[in-house]
C-alpha cells in the first residue's frame, strides 16, 4: 500500500511558552489528592553540549498509573484503571535549565505476553534548537527489575546509567533526580522511536 | 539541493527522507543543542503505542479565533486567513479528535514573548495562540490573521519566512509532532535553514500551505488549506 508522507518536524523556536505552558495547558501535577499510588517528585535540569543550562525547553512524559495501566483505549488489561489519572506532564524549564513533576510511581508494564518492562516514564523533550523532539525514558535506579528490561537492554552497557534517575530524599518527599544532557559528556541516550 | 552549503549530521529520528537531521550547523542553535551519539533503536511496546488524549485540554471555540481571542474586546490588526485541513495517519486515515495547539507572530512579524525584543510593533488585540480538535472528519479550522516574516539572530539579515507553529498528539507518543507551516510563493524559504534542514524538496513542499480560494469566504477572509500525516496507531518501528 502506498503511504503518504509523514508531514517533517521543526523546531519548536523559542517562543512556544505563552502558548504551551499557558496556565491550563502546562501540567507539573499528575496525580490528584485521590490517585493511587506512592508519591514521588522529578526534577532535573535540561543541559547542552557545553553544560549548560537549557533554559527554553519543553519536558514531555506520559506514564501508566501505580498499578501499571495507561489511560488510553489501546491498553486494555489486565491491571486497573484509575480515572483520576490521565498520565501526562508538561513543563517547561527555568533560567537554571530546571523542570519538575509530581506523580506516582508507575506500576510494571508488559512487553508481550511474557515479559513485564521495568517501571519507566516516558520523556519527550522539545527546544530551540532541536530540529526533531528528542525521546527517551526516566527508569529508577533503585528498581531490581531494571536488569531484565528489554528495552533498556538495547542501551549500550556504558550508556544505561544516563536513564537512571537517582533516588533522594528532601524531607518526606521522594525525589528522583534525572537530567537530559542534549549532547556531549554523558549525553543522554535517546531513541530513534 | 537547496541553496544552503552546510554541515548536516548523521543523527537523525525518523525517516531519512522526510525528518530533518539534529545537527544542522546553518542553523546555530543546533551546534550545541543536537544529540551527537547513534539513536537506539527499540521495540515499539504498550508506552509508545499510547498516548493522552484530548482530555489534557478543555478547548473552547474562542480558542480558535486568534483574531479575538485576546480578552480585550477588540479584534487583530492584519490579514484575516482562514487555515484548515485535515489531520490523517499515514494510511490517509482521519485522526478525529486530537488537539491542535498553535502559536504565531503578529502581522508585523512579532511575537508577545519577552525574548522578541525587536522593533516591530506589538498588537494589544493580538495574543498569537490558538487551540482546537479536529472533528470526526480529522479536520481542524482557525481563523487568524497572516503572520509577517520576523527577523532572528541566527546569521547577518536573517529573517524567519512566514509561519504558523503547530503542536499535534495524535493517537499515541509516536504521532507526537511539532512542525511550522509556511505561506505559498515566498521568497524567504529558499534562504531558511529551518525550512531546509528538512532533507528532500518534497518533504519541504509538503510544510508549505495552499492557496483555496473555496476557503476563501467574501468579504471576511483569505482561506489557506493545510494537511497534517501524523504516524498511526499501528506504526511501526522506523526502519
Amino acid at each position: 500500500m502506498t503511504k503518504l508522507l509523514l508531514t517533517a518536524s521543526q523546531t519548536v523556536g523559542p517562543f512556544f511558552a505563552p502558548a504551551l505552558l499557558r496556565e491550563d495547558a502546562r501540567r507539573h501535577v499528575l496525580a490528584q489528592p485521590e490517585t493511587v499510588g506512592e508519591r514521588i517528585r522529578i526534577e532535573g535540569r535540561v543541559l547542552d553540549g557545553d553544560g549548560e543550562p537549557v533554559p527554553d525547553a519543553l519536558v514531555e512524559i506520559w506514564q501508566a498509573n501505580a498499578h501499571g495501566r495507561y489511560n488510553h483505549s489501546a491498553d486494555q488489561g489486565p491491571a486497573a484503571l484509575d480515572p483520576s489519572f490521565i498520565g501526562f506532564g508538561r513543563s517547561g524549564t527555568d533560567e537554571e535549565g530546571r523542570y519538575w513533576f509530581e506523580t506516582v510511581k508507575p506500576g510494571r508494564v508488559a512487553f508481550d505476553e511474557k515479559q513485564m518492562q521495568a517501571p519507566h516514564i516516558c520523556v519527550t523533550v522539545f527546544s530551540r534548537g532541536l530540529l526533531n523532539h528528542a525521546v527517551t525514558r526516566l527508569y529508577f535506579e533503585d528498581e531490581p527489575s531494571n536488569a531484565g528490561d528489554p528495552v533498556l537492554r538495547c542501551v549500550p552497557a556504558e550508556r544505561r546509567a544516563t536513564l537512571l534517575a537517582r533516588r533522594e530524599a528532601d524531607g518526606a518527599t521522594v525525589v528522583y533526580r534525572f537530567d537530559i544532557v542534549l549532547q556531549g559528556a554523558n549525553e543522554t541516550a535517546f531513541f530513534n522511536v | 539541493m537547496n541553496d544552503i552549503h552546510t554541515t548536516i549530521g548523521e543523527i537523525i529520528r525518523g525517516d531519512r527522507e522526510v525528518f530533518p537531521p539534529y545537527l544542522y550547523e546553518a542553523y546555530q542553535s543546533t551546534r550545541r543543542r543536537a544529540p551527537s551519539l547513534p539513536l537506539i533503536d527499540v521495540p515499539l511496546t504498550i508506552s509508545e503505542l499510547t498516548g493522552p488524549g484530548p482530555a489534557i485540554s478543555a478547548v473552547t471555540p474562542e480558542d480558535a479565533d486568534l483574531t479575538r481571542n485576546a480578552g480585550t474586546g477588540g479584534e487583530a490588526i492584519g490579514q484575516r486567513i482562514i487555515v484548515t485541513g485535515r489531520v490523517l495517519d499515514d494510511r490517509g486515515k482521519p485522526v478525529p479528535n486530537t488537539l491542535l495547539e498553535i502559536w504565531q507572530a503578529n502581522a508585523a512579524g512579532r511575537y508577545l514573548h519577552k525574548r522578541d525584543q525587536w522593533p516591530g510593533p506589538l498588537d494589544p488585540n493580538f495574543l498569537g495562540m490558538g487551540r482546537c480538535l479536529t472533528d470526526e472528519e480529522g479536520v481542524y479550522r482557525f481563523l487568524t490573521i497572516r503572520p509577517g516574516a520576523y527577523p532572528w539572530k541566527n546569521h547577518p539579515n536573517a529573517w524567519r519566512p512566514a509561519h504558523i507553529h503547530f503542536s499535534l498528539f495524535g493517537p499515541s507518543m509516536l504521532s507526537r509532532l511539532v512542525t511550522q507551516m509556511y505561506f505559498p510563493d515566498d521568497p524567504l524559504h529558499n534562504i531558511d535553514p529551518i525550512l531546509q534542514s528538512v532533507p528532500t524538496a518534497e518533504a519541504r513542499q509538503r510544510l508549505i500551505s495552499t492557496y483555496d480560494h473555496s476557503v476563501t469566504e467574501p468579504e471576511w477572509a483569505l482561506g489557506y488549506r493545510w494537511d497534517i500525516v501524523l504516524r498511526g496507531p499501528y506504526a511501526t518501528p522506523f526502519e
